[in-house]
């Protein structure tokens, strides 16, 4: 890899061990990617929540923050993903104080770090949003997939060590999405079926993902254009497409920035032959997790967090309703977004009919497995198809469905 | 003579296992139990298996960006697989395994090692000569 001579100096440890270990850690990985060289970033943004990082990961970060103060602070923005713990809602979730204790240690290493604890999925919504042509190194698969695609901006999907030495040396890794050559569509699909909630645009995005499979796939979706979708639609969509598929970058010609046709959404190539999607596809998506009459254990809106719309739409719809006594429901958004939502009241609506509402956690990187356990929770209920496809390896029978007939099984104590 | 195959320069330590083959992905998130060091997700094609100390032989990787850490911390617990081998890295696990020191290599010559490579094989991977060999099979 080329290296500037900043880099060079910083590769030899002349601005000590914190950042040798990060630039080393970035050469070795631009290597295997065949990367020319380093490229400054806008902002970094660490997925680094206690379940994954585990005692072995808290330890190394302890270990960094012992460093001297000027060579272990962070030298852009970096902010971090939803964590393994929201400290006001833990015990009523049953998560247990050993959990909290190692949450807290994580937390007090990042922040020595000069990391930002935003603790938010949703920072294109809520803290900075990216901007075309932006190079960023994001945490977060849904962050990643958004930021490239809606937005323009560049990033790989970076691993939460990855992250952090981008966040140490300001650089990343000129690799995959960087390039303009990554950057083009390689698969067409045709939506003929308009999706109509959020639980509908994930499944669109878990269909094309299980298609698309891979992380260098780039599917160019077409059928949506007459009337554009939403932040919070794309997001749903986004997210489970990168669940599913592992998809960093998605055109959808007409709108989104890169592809205002569809011949710019494949560089000027010939499109491939489309795969049709119908509304035969979604009826089969949604079967694979239907569950119909089973009791209900937990409803669950998460993955990703809430925005403030979607807030109000869930205190909406359980105002004045009772959740089912042996149902759980449970909702998680960005510490930005709680504090807007208990302003507004809407955190109280939800929470007066018997939910939960979590900050700066996913639920999913939230000792689900655990939380499982201790509450003797089986079968959920969500509206997030990235949800679905995660849980079930977390011993979860997970159902999908739209978020009113979410609510109105929460309130039945089974699915609707 | 055994066979030698040759792919990218990988990640890690030069090793020797043997393989755990299946024509799938890997998440260590979404497809582990990471306590019992088994496959535990019901829909992956190696669900109930240990993958422990094995040389994992998998399409591509997919989905969560938590696996570079957890990737660290199986190797710390010493629950980790012993080598992991892809048709194609995603940036993630090539992350994790450069933070973990794991052996970690992809991009074969002759195609997909999940074709080239069968379960039981007993396999010697140099990541920085960027080549496989099977030990117990002649070419």
């Amino acid at each position: 890899m080329r290296l500037t001579d900043e880099e060079k100096a910083m590769l030899a440890g002349g601005q000590g061990p914190v950042r040798q270990w990060a630039i080393r850690h970035q050469v070795a990985v631009g290597e295997f990617f065949d990367a020319p060289d380093l490229v400054p970033v806008g902002q970094a943004h660490i997925m680094a929540d206690t379940e994954s990082l585990g005692e072995a990961g808290v330890a190394w970060l302890e270990g960094l923050a012992c460093s001297p103060e000027k060579e272990r602070r962070v030298a852009i923005p970096t902010i971090t993903d939803p964590r393994g713990l929201d400290f006001a809602s833990y015990k009523r979730l049953r998560q247990t104080d050993a959990m909290a204790d190692i949450e807290a240690r994580a937390i007090r290493a990042f922040e020595a770090l000069g990391v930002l604890m935003t603790n938010t999925c949703i920072n294109y919504q809520t803290i900075m949003p990216p901007v075309r042509g932006e190079h960023l190194a994001m945490g977060d698969t849904g962050v990643v997939i958004y930021s490239n695609s809606v937005m323009g901006a560049r990033s790989n999907f970076e691993g939460g060590p990855s992250a952090l030495a981008a966040g140490l040396t300001g650089r990343t890794p000129r690799y995959g999405y960087h390039l303009d050559q990554h950057r083009a569509g390689t698969m067409l699909f045709e939506v003929a079926h308009r999706p109509t909630d959020f639980a509908d645009w994930g499944a669109l995005g878990g269909i094309v993902g299980r298609v698309a499979n891979s992380y260098w796939q780039v599917p160019v979706v077409t059928g949506l254009a007459d009337r554009p979708p939403n932040s919070d639609e794309l997001k749903h969509f986004g997210a489970a497409l990168a669940s599913f598929g592992s998809v960093a970058l998605f055109h959808m010609p007409g709108l989104t920035p890169e592809a205002p046709a569809l011949s710019d959404a494949f560089a000027g190539r010939a499109a491939p032959a489309a795969v049709p999607i119908g509304k035969a596809d979604f009826d089969a998506f949604y079967r694979g997790y239907a569950a119909t009459g089973d009791k209900v254990d937990v409803v669950v809106f998460a993955a990703p967090q809430l925005s403030l719309i979607e807030m109000a739409e869930v205190a909406d719809l359980i105002a004045g309703r009772r959740v089912h006594e042996a149902t759980s429901l449970v909702v998680a958004t960005s510490p930005e977004i709680k504090f807007a939502a208990d302003r507004m009241g809407l955190t109280a609506r939800i929470e007066d009919a018997g939910g939960i509402v979590a900050a700066g956690v996913c639920f999913y990187q939230s000792y689900a497995r655990e939380m499982a356990e201790a509450n003797g929770w089986q079968r959920l209920l969500t509206n997030s198809a990235k949800l679905v496809n995660i849980l079930a390896g977390y011993g979860y029978k997970p159902t999908l469905a739209s978020m009113a007939r979410c609510i109105d099984s929460a309130v039945a104590g089974k699915v609707l | 003579m055994p066979i030698a195959l040759k792919c990218h320069k990988g990640l890690g330590p030069a090793v020797t296992g043997t393989a755990l083959v299946a024509d799938d992905n890997f998440s260590t998130r979404y497809d582990l139990d990471r306590i019992e060091g088994t496959f535990s997700r019901p829909a992956h094609k190696l669900y109930g298996q240990s993958y422990l100390d094995k040389v994992l032989v998998l399409v591509t990787a997919k989905g969560g960006v938590a696996s570079a850490w957890m990737l660290h911390e199986m190797v710390a617990r010493g629950m980790a697989p012993k080598a992991i081998l892809f048709d194609r890295a995603n940036t993630i696990l090539a992350q994790g395994a450069a933070f973990a020191q794991l052996t970690m290599v992809d991009r074969f010559e002759a195609g997909s090692p999940t074709t080239l490579i069968r379960t039981g094989d007993e396999v010697a991977i140099d990541p920085a000569s960027g080549l496989v060999t099977i030990l117990n099979r002649d070419a």
